[in-house]
Order: structure tokens, then sequence, then C-alpha cells
């Protein structure tokens, strides 16, 4: 990383000219700390990460979207912090997308994760920076300062200058050596790991100020609705706009040629009404008649592709980790047990439908739109249209709701083709059914489980092969195998079994398939979580001390990984200490073993590592004489490492419980003849509040270790913990989700 | 012409009567704190109040709001206890829902000044949150109903 004081270089002009201290700091591509000379020669680069006006106002730059994670408080919080600002004078400017940044791709959980030290680095510099500006003044050592916040203080005598104050001076400073800079001690910290923290934007939202993608404008800009293939790949044969344009308020129609192969983040193709507001534009498309081409995918029907699934399950797979002879074992004949488990496709269905506005104009793009990676649409933009991606610019607004289908910017691609075809700005706003029926679907998939059980009820050999088209399918059609996802509860199960092997089959895809929060994890952790209380229930033991003991002691576990994952095992090494200790924690909380269950209640435990954070769930079911299931109660443990905003990641848990209980009790997206059968949420169930975990109990282990991920890994315990529950509560085992598809009395 | 009220403003409306309240009021009068979620009735996001009662935007034609008085969440001054319980029991995470989720509580407040959980969870049921901020919305209505008490 580079530091480079900006305000040196002579070139901020208008508001930011005079008085103004920027500090500005590179992450890509360079990795080390540049000698003052070094930076100077180094291309101009003018991003900021912050600066100081002469009022004291500070400005941090987010480069990181958000969707309600928290991440574009984060982050600028922890710059705060280093630098020793006062939180109330500072603002947030939210980046465009540029390459400059290093990685604006808000998903993976890992804004904190991979920006927490630079943060705490670019802070530190420019505290240390005023106080250098300080000391001059006052013709003191600098190491007789110190900092409160937004002032420096001389130590001895009391004597104070404000942060704005020393801007001008600050901005003619050479910046420290790394070595000079000392970052804050954790007990020093005023703003990371507190609770006082709020969202950044918290009084815009509920006041309706906040301006979400779909509500940025452009001057001049007309609405689009697109009728998109109904089935992947259908091209249009004919179409019949008569109606379309005798509908008031709709100007034209324009069609956009059908996506081929690899999907990537394309525009999926159609015909696209447009119109002088939303509802114009809704009702023209409503009033086409198009005729369909045929499609390979046409043949999508999920009943048989499901058997396809299970059949390929059943068959031996691609070895993608192997422990001792699991065939060996089994061959030896004893106890066996053998289970299947089977999900369905989901919807990302985040609040706000896909959404997008550009304009292209003079051979560049301007585009405001709801996205997770903003380099994504530069690249997508650029793609489509031929032009460089240097001339796409992306803006960020808020995003309402992400979940991972943000990351994929076909809508804005949309927006900017209509608008090169228009010559003005074009606002694309897909409908919900638009939203659920084009997604990138997360993918359905089928796992098969065999163990043989020792004489003390634990497994002597596991075998567990997974199922599914993979992500990869939408970057390259030839993709069958899901090599890069199995990392995501597949291949890194920390048991402690001697024979273990994991395998993973081949499947074809039908539809685009793309990641959703937390990923392969939801299906991974509810088969082998629920495949172990398969095998405590077959052994008679207690479902927690039974999970304890199939971890094993406390150890550090080698998954023999290479090259970048290596790396980050050297800092997230998988413990298993930690994953016990945050069974233990939410078996302490929920009383696991204590309580007294009524006729149809029944608690379920899950554990699962994912985002290298560890978390542990039990969930408390009710089971009414109708077979409705309630959920009185969820307990959470979370080992996070270190934590930002405490408040914040209770909230991401929470809300972890309400997504997981939606795909666990509710969801499902199926297809017949190629079309997705769900539109809205009349047919694409979520929880609501009368649905949802009526109390979810979160508990934080407090840890020194470095930060992983938050916003997705308390999802994947979910469904396992809650099907669990339903077996202690009726007896069912529940081996496919939704579990509405299943009667439980 | 359509005559209605907007935040106690005078407005005329000469489109098509059928276009839903939702669109009039985000494109034709920018007051986009009023979203679009599903079209349908059926999340909530685009909650307003008519003459005072929480209606669904996205299915209330203009015609059917001619001569009634919309309240939007901008109309909404200033700083409500219920916006005020929303901020300090910290409820948003993305905030797409959350102005739907509000209008729908204050409306839920002025018909029942003490509302248990099941009457909370009644009301709200029509109000998705993909988030899943309900266990604190719940808290906050209640905060808010002490406040106001």
């Amino acid at each position: 990383m580079t530091i480079e004081n900006v305000s040196r270089r002579g070139f901020l002009r208008g508001a930011l000219a005079g008085g103004v201290f920027v500090l500005s700091a590179r992450i890509l591509p360079d990795t080390v700390w540049a000698a003052e000379g070094e930076a100077a020669a180094a291309p101009l680069d003018p991003y900021l990460w912050m600066s100081i006006a002469s009022d004291g106002t500070v400005t941090i730059v987010a480069h990181r979207s958000e969707m309600g994670c928290g991440s574009r408080t984060a982050l600028p919080l922890v710059v705060a912090d280093e630098l020793d600002a006062d939180w109330s004078k500072v603002k947030i400017d939210q980046a465009t997308g540029d390459p400059k940044y290093g990685d604006q791709d808000t998903d993976g959980s890992h804004s904190v994760r991979s920006f927490f030290d630079q943060m705490r680095i670019v802070g530190a510099t420019g505290r240390a920076m005023l106080i250098s500006a300080a000391a001059a003044q006052w013709g003191v050592p600098a190491k007789d300062c110190t900092t409160e916040p937004h002032v420096v203080v001389h130590k001895s005598s009391g004597r104070k200058l404000g942060y704005g104050e020393l801007a001008a001076a600050a901005a003619k400073l050479a910046v420290p050596k790394k070595e000079d800079v000392a970052l804050k001690s954790r007990s020093e910290w005023r703003y990371i790991g507190k609770d006082s923290n709020e969202l950044f934007d918290l009084a815009d939202i509920v006041t309706g100020k906040a301006i979400f993608g779909m509500d940025a404008t452009m001057p001049g800009m007309v609405y689009a609705s697109i009728e998109h293939p109904p089935v992947l790949g259908q091209k249009i044969k004919s179409v019949d706009d008569k109606a379309a344009l005798k509908v008031k308020g709709v100007k034209q129609t324009l069609t956009i040629p059908t996506v081929e192969p690899p999907h990537l983040f394309k525009p999926l193709g159609g015909v696209a009404v447009i119109a002088d507001n939303t509802w114009a534009a809704f009702q023209g498309r409503r009033a086409l008649q198009i005729e369909w081409g045929s499609s390979p995918h046409s043949v999508y029907n999920s009943a048989e592709y499901r058997k396809t699934l299970e059949a390929t399950s059943r068959q031996p797979g691609k070895v993608v980790r192997n422990i001792g002879d699991v065939d060996a074992e089994f061959k030896k004949g004893g106890k066996i047990l053998e289970a299947e488990y089977y999900t369905p496709h989901l919807a990302h269905a985040a609040m706000e439908p896909n959404v997008a506005v550009a304009e292209f104009r003079d051979g560049k793009v301007l585009a405001w739109a709801p996205t997770q990676n903003p380099q994504a649409v530069q690249d997508t933009v650029a793609g489509v249209l031929g032009i460089k991606k240097e001339d796409v610019t992306c803006h960020v607004p808020l995003l309402g709701g992400g979940f991972g289908r943000k990351s994929k910017p076909d809508q804005v691609a949309e927006a900017a083709v209509l608008s090169k075809q228009l010559g003005k700005p074009v606002k694309v706003v897909w409908t919900r059914e638009d939203d659920i029926r084009c997604d990138y679907f997360h993918s359905v998939a089928a796992m098969y489980m065999k163990a043989a059980i020792g004489a003390d009820g634990k497994p002597t050999a596991w075998l567990q092969r997974t199922v599914y088209p993979p992500i990869g399918s939408t970057f390259n059609a030839e993709t069958k195998y899901a090599d890069d996802e199995m990392s995501l509860g597949w291949n890194n199960v920390p048991f402690d079994i001697p024979n273990h092997r994991a395998e993973n089959g081949p499947a074809d895809y039908h539809v685009r398939i793309g990641w959703l929060r937390s990923v392969a994890n939801i299906y991974h952790a509810f088969a082998v979580q629920s495949f172990a209380d398969e095998l405590a229930k077959a052994a008679n033991k207690d479902s927690v001390q039974y999970l304890l003991d199939l971890i094993g002691p406390a150890r550090i576990i080698d998954l023999g990984q290479t090259g970048d994952d290596a790396e980050e095992a050297k800092t997230y090494p998988l413990d298993t200490a930690r994953l016990r200790h945050v069974i233990e924690v939410v078996a302490e909380r929920s009383g696991w073993g204590k309580r007294t269950m009524g006729k149809g209640h029944g608690m379920g435990i899950a554990a699962h590592r994912s985002f290298l954070t560890y978390v542990a769930t039990v969930v408390e079911v009710e089971v009414d004489a109708k077979g409705q299931v309630h959920i009185p109660n969820v307990w959470t443990a979370v080992d996070a490492g270190t934590v930002v905003a405490p408040d914040n990641v209770r909230n991401q848990f929470e809300g972890a419980a309400v997504f997981g209980t939606s795909l666990a009790l509710f969801s499902e997206i199926t297809a017949t003849n190629g079309k997705i059968n769900q539109g809205n949420f009349n047919d694409y169930h979520l929880a609501r509040m009368n649905t949802a975990p009526r109390h979810v109990d979160v508990q934080i282990v407090a840890s020194d270790a470095p930060p992983a991920g938050v916003g997705e890994p308390g999802a994947p315990p979910i469904a396992p913990a809650l099907c669990n529950a339903i077996f202690a509560a009726t007896g069912k085992r529940i081996r496919e989700l939704p579990v509405s598809k299943t009667k439980l009395v | 012409m359509i005559r209605l009220k907007v935040n106690g403003k005078d407005r005329t409306f000469d489109g098509d009567p059928e276009m839903p309240l939702l669109w009039y009021l985000r494109d034709t009068l920018g007051l986009t704190g009023t979203k679009f979620g599903c079209g349908m009735a059926l999340c909530g996001a685009c909650t307003v109040h008519q003459n005072g009662e929480a209606i669904r935007s996205c299915t209330t034609s203009m015609k059917d709001v001619s001569g009634t008085e919309i309240t939007t969440i901008e109309g909404i001054a200033p700083v409500h206890p219920v916006q005020k319980a929303w901020m300090e029991i910290k409820v948003p995470q993305c905030g797409y829902c959350q102005t739907g989720q509000i209008m729908q509580a204050i409306s839920l407040l002025k018909d029942n000044k003490n509302p248990s959980d099941q009457d909370i969870d009644t009301v709200m049921a029509g109000n998705l949150c993909r988030c899943g901020t309900y266990q604190r919305i719940r808290a906050a209505i209640h905060q808010a109903a002490k406040e106001t008490a």
C-alpha cells in the first residue's frame, strides 16, 4: 500500500484547493510502503481516502457498496478511529467503480476482513501528520503531543489545536515512514468494537431521504421495461407491438439480442418498451405479442432434473478431499447409515428489484446502479458496447439489498445498450416477476451421505457427495464440476474421522447460476449438519456432545491448501478450538439439555464455519397440531475475530436467522419446460414477521483474532439446526427443503 | 382531472386514472421515499397513508385517491416517535423496506396505542424485510408506543 499526501501536488482545485489536507492511499497494485520520492514518481492517482478541510470536516471515501451489511460505515469508522476524528464531523464519499481502488466487489463477506489493516494505517498516518504539524507550530517534540477527538494536545502545557486548524500545515508535510506511524492499541479505540456505532445513513433511511438505486434519475431520461425470454436462450421469432404503442406514455419498442453462452453478466435479450414513466412502460409491455423460438433449456423440468441429480449423487464423483480409505471401511460391514438431501433453487429477492439508469453519450457511459461491483459494471458495459472500460463511470447509490444478485450487473448493460440506441438516458426498471424469473439462481443441489458407525457410535468412515450445477457454468458453459466452490463447506468439514472422503459429481445448467448469501455453504451445511444429527440420534447420543466428539480435540486442521488459500490459512487457520467454543457458548446460552420441552417442542443444533467465521446455532421449534412450524427462539454464537461494529454484527446474524428460516421453511424456485414457475411473493414465499423466529439471541465471542466475515456466515447453520429441532419435536427427519413440502402431522 | 392532497399540498393529475399512486408519487412528484417492491400489495414497501390509514400505493389507482389526502414518509414531520425508536434501536440494514414499515407502524399505533406482540405481528406481517429486521421492528414499535403513551 502506498500513502501519499496528495495536497502537496497542487492539482486540487475549487473546494478542495487551499487549506485542505488530503491523504491518498493506493492499495493496488502497490503492495509496499513507498517513500515519498517513489510515490511522487508514480502516476497521479487522485483517489482520496480521506481529507480534512479547514473547518475540520473529515471526508472519507467508501469504496465498497452498501447493501445493508454496514461496510460503508465500518471501514470509514476504522479510519476515523485511528485518525482520532470526531465521527460527527465525518462525511462519507461513495467511490465510483475504478480498478485503482483495488477490489470493490462487495461480496464474500470480506470488506472489513480485507481492508481493516489498510484503513487503520491510513487513519494513523493522518493522525501522525496532524501531530507533527501541531508540534512544529508549538516548537515541541511530536512525542510530547497526543490527540483527543479532532484536536492535537500538547501533553504538558495542555495547548490544543483543532484538526481543521492544522489541515493547511499538515498538507505541506511529507508522509511519514510506516515505522514512524503508531497504531492505537486496542484499548485506545474509541469506535472499533463499540456498541454506540450506528449506520452512517440511518437518519436518511428512516426519513425517506436516502437514495437507493431505484431512486436514481438523470435529466431527460426515459423508462424501460423489458420482456425477457421466458426460457433462457430463446430468441425472438416475431414481435407485434401495435397494442403496446397505443398505451398512453409509450414511445417506442426496441429489441435486445438474446444472450449467447457463456452468459456472464450480459443482457438476457428481449423486447424493451420505452415510455415516459415506469407504469406506462409496464403497461405497454403487457400489451406486447411476442413469439419466441426454441431453446435447449426448454427441457428443464425440476422434478425430472432432481432425479438426474440424485442418480449422479449415487455414483462415484470427483474426489475433492480424502483421508484414509472409506471404501475399505465400508467393506468391513457393520452398521452403515445412508441419507440423501435435496435443496431447490432459490431467488435472491432483494426488496429492491433490479434497476439501473445509464446514459451513453460521445462514446462514454455514465451509470447510476445499485451494484455490489461497480468494476463489473465497467467491464460488462464496455464489453457489450465495445468501448473502453475507462469510459464507463458507475456511481453507486445505496442498494436495497443485494445478497449476491447485485454483483451481476446485467440490467446496467441493458440500460446502456438502450441508451445508445435512443440517444438519451434510460432507466431500466425490473418488475418483481423479472427479478425472480431472471435471477442468477442459487443452485439446486443433491447430496448423498454414507457413514460406517463404530462401537462407540462415532463414524469410522464418512463419505459425502454433492452434485449441483456450478456457478462456473455462468462463466463457461462447459463447466459441470463445482471445483472453486468446494471450500464452501465441502472439502473442509472439520471432523475427526479416520476415513473421510468428499466428492463432487457433474451437473448441467439450465438457468443462470449465481452466488446467493453464503452460497454452497447453505446446502453443504444442511447435509453435513443434518447427517451429523442423524448419526447422533442413531447412536442415542446427545446432539451437542456428539457434534463436539465429531469435531474432536482442539487443533489446527491442515487442509493442504496452496497459493492464495495457503496464505489465507496462515492468517486464518481452521481452528477446531474456536468451533468447539461457539458450540459450548450456544449450548450454554440456549439452556441446551436443561430445559423441559413440551409436546411438539424441540431444539436442534448446527455449527458451521464459513467466510472464516465460526458459528453455532440452536433453534427451538414448536410444531403445532396443524403441523405449522413456529420458532420461538434462535440462539447464535459467533466468533468473527475482531469486530468493528458489534450491534451491526448482531443485526446481521438476527437477519441471517430470518434469511435461513425463509429458505428452510418456505422458498423454492422450480422450472417447467424451462420457464420459472414463481414470480412474486405470493408464490415465492419468504419469512414474515409472524413466521420468522420470534427472538434471536446473538452472542459475539470476544476475540483479538483478525476480522472475519459477518454478512453471510449466519445463514448456513439455520436450516440444519431448524430441521434437527423438528426431528427432536416430531421424530420426522427432514431431508428436503423447504420444510413446507413435508407434512409434519 | 383528479384532485388530491399530497403531504398537505394540493395536486392535480390528468394522466391515466388507472396508474397506481406509487408511480405518480415516484415518477411525477419525485417523492422516492415510497418504494416499489412487488406491484401486488404483497410486500408493503410502498405503504403510504390515505386520510391517515395505511394503504399500498402500488395497487391503489389514481382514481381511487381522488379527493383524498395522501401522506408519504416525506410528509411525516419532523422525526416522529416511530422514526426516533427506529434510530435508537438501529433497526435498518439495507433500509429499502423501512419507510414502508414505518408508515405501517405509525398507522398501527394510531389505531392501537399499546399493541401486544401478536397485534404487531398481525398488522406488520404484510411488510416484508428481506434483511430480516423483524425483531428490531417489533421492539421499535413497542418503544414508540411507550413514548407516545
